[in-house]
């Protein structure tokens, strides 16, 4: 793990590139490094996370300044800025039911090639799908998510990366910290090693490349 | 008593003690207000909370401590959080046991349709399917009808939110339940005819043996036909 500044951090990341962001509606999202994004006008990016916020919330931010090209989500109804780019063909929004979202973020970080869900069968979620039948019951193959960059916020970090979360606003950030090439880190608080037992990790220091400084 | 007021509080009395609960956004909310003194129900949070409180008081909420609208809320003693992961594998494994969310539409057979209106609203399904797919039981609140056209209706014009039956509808008319793979109603609210709930809706309505009236103020009219099981109006 190695520490970065803020602006490095986000010069790493290049225009096209897929990311997976942290949070739920805003909660739980790396809003410094969002902010950051927007800065560096990072263009043509894939954005995989649970929803697109609200104007001027989390990645409603990268929505009203119109950096991004696709959106893999569960939810967009809280941001009218993602429906009007949606519908005027400048972005294409893939829906996802939320579970299975989480699930397929899952399986990316953790070597599987996908996961089978009954969530979605017999509706319009299942077109385009493989079905699998499995002691009688159908379900949808959906395949693994994977990131070039996790951008994932932490309540806690110690000086190696250990993170801890804070109550909702863990949500998508420690399976998206295991699926992604390069994971990048915003933390509230960044303290000495040892500050966090470790029964209370929740993101083993390993899977963590850059923690973010301090401004 | 208002219409939504009316639908929570008899959804309230589908709850148990102890029992796993979540609650959609509209009418279900009102739900968690109408809990019977002295049970203990939890309620769950999608976003990764069970234990979900109260709004917090002013200068008391935490950016962190969220509902599934990302709105502040507080905990109850005995809360729990984890991540999206873990909370649809609670929503899906089997672990809760029951779910109440609005409805559009609602079919014959009981298939929900509540996630978007094609060409108008597409606010994406978020952990509506896997509710419906995955909880031990689905009761939907809804008002009977919207600007006057049923919302139970034959087949859904709107896309199904799940393959999978919901258990019970409750609106400000009646109770209807899906048990034999059709609709039949099994309550009218007090001072609703049987008759009126039939001519608001457009499924077919089978009519419980045990039809019951809550208050019992009105007896079924003659005119109405009579309980039969499986019979069709």
């Amino acid at each position: 793990m190695k520490t970065i500044t803020l602006s490095d951090a986000v010069a790493m990341i290049p225009a096209g590139a897929t990311l997976m962001i942290g949070g739920f509606m805003g909660v739980g999202t790396p809003e410094p490094v969002v902010d950051e994004l927007v800065q560096q006008q990072k263009g043509d990016l894939t954005v995989i996370a649970n929803d697109t916020a609200a104007p001027g919330i989390g990645i409603g931010k990268l929505i009203t300044a119109k950096l991004l090209r696709r959106v893999i989500v569960s939810h967009i109804g809280l941001n009218p800025e993602t429906q009007q780019q949606m519908l005027a063909g400048e972005l294409q929004v893939d829906l996802v039911p939320q579970g299975t979202l989480a699930e397929r973020i899952r399986a990316g970080g953790f070597g599987l090639g996908g996961i089978l869900t009954a969530t979605g069968v017999g509706t319009i979620a299942a077109e385009g799908k493989q079905t699998v039948a499995v002691g009688g019951r159908d379900y949808l193959l959906e395949p693994a998510l994977r990131a070039d960059f996790a951008l994932v916020h932490a309540f806690i970090a110690d000086y190696l990366g250990n993170l801890q979360y804070a109550l909702t606003a863990r949500n998508f950030n420690p399976v998206m910290a295991m699926a992604a090439e390069t994971v990048v880190v915003q933390a509230e608080n960044i303290v000495p090693v040892g500050v966090i037992a470790p029964d209370h990790v929740m993101t083993p220091a390993p899977v963590v490349d850059y923690l973010v400084a301090k401004g | 008593m208002n219409a939504q007021t009316l639908i929570a509080q008899r959804i309230a009395q589908e709850l148990r003690d102890g029992m796993l609960v979540n609650l959609g956004i509209g009418i279900p909310t009102l739900v968690a207000n109408f809990v019977p003194k002295g049970m203990h129900v939890f309620f769950q949070s999608e976003n990764g909370l069970i234990g979900t409180g109260p709004v917090a008081d002013p200068g008391m909420a935490l950016p962190w401590l969220t509902d599934a609208g990302g709105k502040p809320v507080t905990a109850l003693p005995g809360a729990s959080t984890f991540d999206s992961a873990m909370s649809f594998g609670l929503i899906r494994g089997g672990h809760l046991d029951l779910t109440v969310l609005g409805g559009l539409q609602v079919d014959q057979h009981g298939r929900l349709a509540n996630w978007m209106v094609p060409g108008k609203m597409v606010p994406g399904m978020g952990g509506a399917m896997d509710l419906v797919a995955g909880a031990k039981r689905v009761i939907v609140a809804m008002q009977h009808t919207a600007k006057g056209r049923p919302k139970i209706v034959r087949e859904c014009s709107l896309p199904l939110t799940s393959d999978r039956p919901v258990d019970l509808v409750v609106t400000e008319l009646a109770v209807i339940g899906f048990s034999e793979g059709r609709a039949t109603l099994l309550e009218t609210m007090d001072g609703v005819t049987v008759e009126e709930v039939v001519a608001a809706t457009e499924a077919d309505l089978a009519l419980a043996p045990e039809l019951s009236q809550k208050g019992g103020a009105k007896p079924v009219p003659e005119s109405a036909p009579t309980a039969a099981v499986g019979e069709t109006v």
